[in-house]
């Protein structure tokens, strides 16, 4: 038998590379509003930085790059990016997908599957018209919440983030 | 001399604050509020007024556009709108907000060429001072205001989103603009004064 043959070592390198296959090819899981919900009112000590988006918005594609440049910046900390989705669940693999790989996207990313948006919109924020980009910071533990609906400025971000004293 | 000189530096910076927040206030109607009458020009080159149709029973007044994804999608039902509720007294008065600069797929015209392409049977007014759009409190597109005459008055009944399906209208089960104005017609209170549903942010100037 030639397995027998390789080296141990031989065959962890290919169980690793076949590991790394998934993660280097970035998924954008589908989620339902309580999903989300959940995600980002855990009791621990994560500040979630939740960016509401969609590939044809226009200043929401603008201002992505400033999203992962938060994601690198705050890496060793406890903070947490997540970019949500509101694309249609019918633009997942021909545009979202897509969009994400070729932008080399490093957050996570979600589709949002919950098109009734006024089931969901004021448990985000009553303050939300619906209007996008929108960006929820929330810390439940330490009751941080702060809505923004406008696109953000460079360094604008960070100002906010370092503001709550993670 | 000084404390004068400190007193007037303060006075001007409470101004200042006050100017700024005075351009960020949430300003905008609420549900039954009365709205002041505005002059806009029509794609055709006339100006327009909600005084200018004195048949009405109130207006469809919906801020739209020509490039919005969501707007685009609710196109085909902006147009239903209107020809379901004109003759009953609820045309559709379609106003189109974004800064042109920003946005040059919204420019005058453009927004010919879009009326005359899908024969809008309504007027397509633009804000060019985006000045409506921020008296009316509209955030994004399609952003529908409800209006029923009293009087000589135009009284906000219904503010947000045409119904609960932008992807599929035959999926919408709510048609929040529907029944508001089905209501109204009857006479009676509208249900659902207001619903949010996602959409483009309107591109205003940049300050």
């Amino acid at each position: 038998m030639t397995i027998t043959n390789k080296p141990k070592s031989f065959w962890l390198t290919v169980l690793f590379l076949a590991w790394m296959i998934p993660a280097m090819s970035q998924h954008v899981p589908v989620i339902q509003f309580d999903q989300l919900n959940k995600r980002i009112h855990q009791n621990n000590d994560t500040l979630y930085v939740v960016n509401f988006w969609a590939t044809w918005c226009g200043p929401c594609v603008t201002e992505l790059p400033l999203l992962e440049s938060v994601h690198k910046k705050f890496a060793n900390q406890k903070v947490k990016v997540l970019l949500v989705s509101l694309d249609f669940k019918r633009d997942l693999q021909t545009k979202v997908i897509p969009f994400v790989q070729k932008r080399k996207l490093q957050s996570s990313v979600y589709l949002l599957n919950e098109t009734d948006y006024n089931t969901w919109i004021d448990k985000i924020s009553p303050e939300w018209s619906g209007s996008i980009p929108a960006t929820l910071f929330i810390k439940t533990s330490r009751n941080v919440r702060k809505f923004m609906e406008k696109e953000v400025k460079a360094g604008e971000l960070e100002t906010i983030i370092q503001s709550f004293h993670l | 001399m000084k404390t004068i000189f400190k007193t007037q530096l303060a006075l001007l910076l409470l101004l200042a604050v006050g100017l700024v927040s005075a351009r960020f206030a949430p300003a905008g109607y609420k549900v039954g509020d009365t709205v002041q009458d505005f002059s806009l020009k029509n794609v055709d080159g006339k100006m327009i007024s909600l005084a200018s149709n004195s048949q009405v029973k109130g207006y469809i007044i919906t801020f739209t556009c020509n490039t919005c994804p969501v707007a685009k999608l609710y196109e085909e039902r902006i147009i239903a709108l209107n020809q379901k509720y004109a003759s009953k007294g609820y045309p559709v008065l379609a106003i189109q907000p974004n800064d042109q600069g920003i946005s040059p797929g919204d420019s005058y015209d453009l927004m010919q060429k879009r009326a005359k392409d899908k024969k809008y049977a309504f007027p397509y007014l633009v804000d060019e001072t985006q000045a409506i759009a921020q008296t009316f409190g509209a955030t994004n597109t399609p952003h529908v205001f409800v209006v029923k005459k009293e009087g000589d008055k135009f009284k906000v009944a219904y503010i947000g989103a045409i119904d609960n399906n932008s992807q599929d209208a035959s999926q919408a089960t709510k048609k929040y603009v529907e029944e508001a104005v089905d209501e109204l017609l009857q006479g009676k209170a509208v249900t659902t004064p207001s619903a949010k549903a996602i959409g483009c942010s309107i591109k205003w100037k940049k300050a």
